[in-house]
């Protein structure tokens, strides 16, 4: 009998010997599928918005110019511009405009940008499609904004960003700089905060130095800063995905756990008489992976396909609520697929290698003690 | 002929790693697909001048991360907690922890 043939018989009994506890077993399949399914899907939906994260911010502005006073963000005036401009290696200073929004009838925050576009289109809006769902606004429709007075200032929707840039603009309400100006009641000269353009990649942290020594009062944010604060949200070992993750890996190490340190006596029993039988320790412990491997293998594959479903077919339903917290307004977006083997190794050896082993430990201790022993308990 | 035990784990197992493929060949597809809204997401963020992504909207330090400095979460008042459902989720962006004007 050759090795393969060998294997496929002792399968053939593994799988015998699950169908003869089948509910038992199926509840196990279900249990380990279901943590499988929420492992997967947080590494696919986490890596997704990583990869995406990346890939978008590329286009952020090289440096943002902040002020801080008594440690909180402040206005910042035209001087500061000025004196930016003078550093070496810098184009493009621009004054930034926008500023959150919160609108009470709906009870969602907005966040109102300044674009160079929009300053030939007065006394319109061009706005996300959250800030359109929550309002029920469309194209043509006026929206009022309570400015700084307390005055209403209707201005007209003159388009709605397309739903599949929701990612980015679900909140945006793009607005020209005159009508920002007289929303806020901000004078000529102030902006929220400074971007600019830094001419040489390789230059980026030496220009902020200078910032921070020109300009003591202000902050300095790099792109790069603004890349790692996503990669940190994301990673593995903090943010959302260790706030989901913990529950599940938690979960996945009771139930490793209560199956590595309990073999039932009916399963001492089996292992006693195949022993008796003439089945060598080697082969018990064969036996016991095959039934580790079956289950394992199978929940693993069901949890990653479901996962792939869960995340890239229906947008991480499950995560909404957690994603959501008290927002009123919240993104619907699709998650591109960016998934690597690097990936499904890493969740198979999260979950298919701990199960099999915590199988197979068990069964070696038993199948090591004498026969007649194990039969007589 | 009845099928061997064996024979039908490993069809099954089969099928599963044949639909996994299906859709991670989907996920190659769409990821091709969704090229170009990606650049129009990036060239959106460039005209906007962005930071940041918007996936949390209940308050200004978790919308935009990037830009918020330590004390938001905790301005409300002396001793006050961070009690956004968002801020629980969302750790300090590295920055912050290494600026001077954020100690």
């Amino acid at each position: 009998m050759n090795w393969i043939d060998k294997q496929r018989n002792i399968v053939d009994f593994a799988l015998s010997s699950l169908l003869r506890r089948w509910r038992k077993n199926l509840a196990l399949l279900c249990v380990y599928t279901f943590v499988v399914f929420i492992v997967a899907s947080v590494v696919f939906f986490a890596e997704a918005l990583k990869r995406e994260a990346t890939l978008v911010l590329e286009g952020a502005p090289d440096v943002v110019v902040q002020r801080l006073i008594a440690g909180r963000h402040d206005l910042i005036s035209r001087g500061h511009m000025e004196k930016l401009e003078r550093i070496t290696g810098v184009s493009d200073v621009k004054g930034r405009l926008w500023a959150y929004y919160f609108e009470p009838s709906v009870g969602a925050n907005y966040t109102l940008v300044v674009t160079e576009e929009a300053a030939g289109r007065p006394g319109t809006v061009a706005i996300g499609a959250g800030v359109s769902r929550t309002l029920q606004a469309g194209q043509g429709d006026l929206i009022a904004f309570r400015g700084h007075d307390g005055a209403y200032v209707s201005l007209e929707v003159a388009r709605v960003f397309p739903s599949s840039s929701e990612l980015v603009s679900a909140d945006l309400v793009e607005i020209s700089e005159e009508d920002f100006r007289a929303l806020f009641g901000l004078p000529e000269g102030i902006y929220t905060d400074l971007t600019l353009r830094v001419r040489n990649p390789k230059e980026t942290v030496v220009v902020a130095d200078k910032i921070r020594r020109l300009l003591p009062d202000t902050r300095p944010i790099l792109r790069e800063e603004v890349l790692r604060t996503y990669e940190a949200l994301f990673d593995w070992r903090g943010g959302i995905v260790l706030a989901i993750f913990a529950g599940a890996a938690l979960a996945f190490i009771i139930f490793a756990w209560d199956k590595a340190t309990s073999l039932t006596l009916e399963e001492r029993r089996e292992i006693g008489i195949l022993k008796a039988v003439g089945w060598e320790t080697s082969e018990v412990i064969v036996m016991k992976s095959w039934e580790g491997i079956v289950i394992s293998l199978t929940a693993f594959l069901l949890g990653l396909v479901l996962a792939y479903v869960h995340v890239f077919f229906t947008s991480g339903t499950l995560f909404e609520p957690v994603l959501k917290g008290w927002a009123v307004l919240y993104p619907r977006f699709q998650p591109v697929p960016f998934i690597d083997p690097y990936q499904v190794a890493t969740l198979f050896f999260l979950t298919v290698v701990p199960y099999t082993v915590a199988t197979v430990i068990p069964s070696w201790g038993a199948a090591t003690i004498d026969p007649d022993t194990i039969m007589r308990q | 002929m009845r099928l061997r035990k064996s024979s039908a784990f490993i069809v099954f197992t089969l099928i599963n790693v044949t639909g996994l493929a299906l859709l991670f060949a989907h996920g190659a597809l769409e990821r091709q697909r969704q090229a170009p809204v990606l650049s129009e997401k990036k060239i959106m963020v460039e005209r906007f001048g962005l930071t940041d992504l918007c996936l949390f909207t209940d308050a200004r330090y978790t919308r935009n991360p990037a830009v918020a400095d330590r004390s938001t979460p905790f301005q409300d008042n002396p001793l006050s907690l961070d009690y956004f459902p968002s801020g629980s989720i969302l750790p300090p962006p590295p920055h912050l922890r290494a600026h001077e004007l954020d100690r």
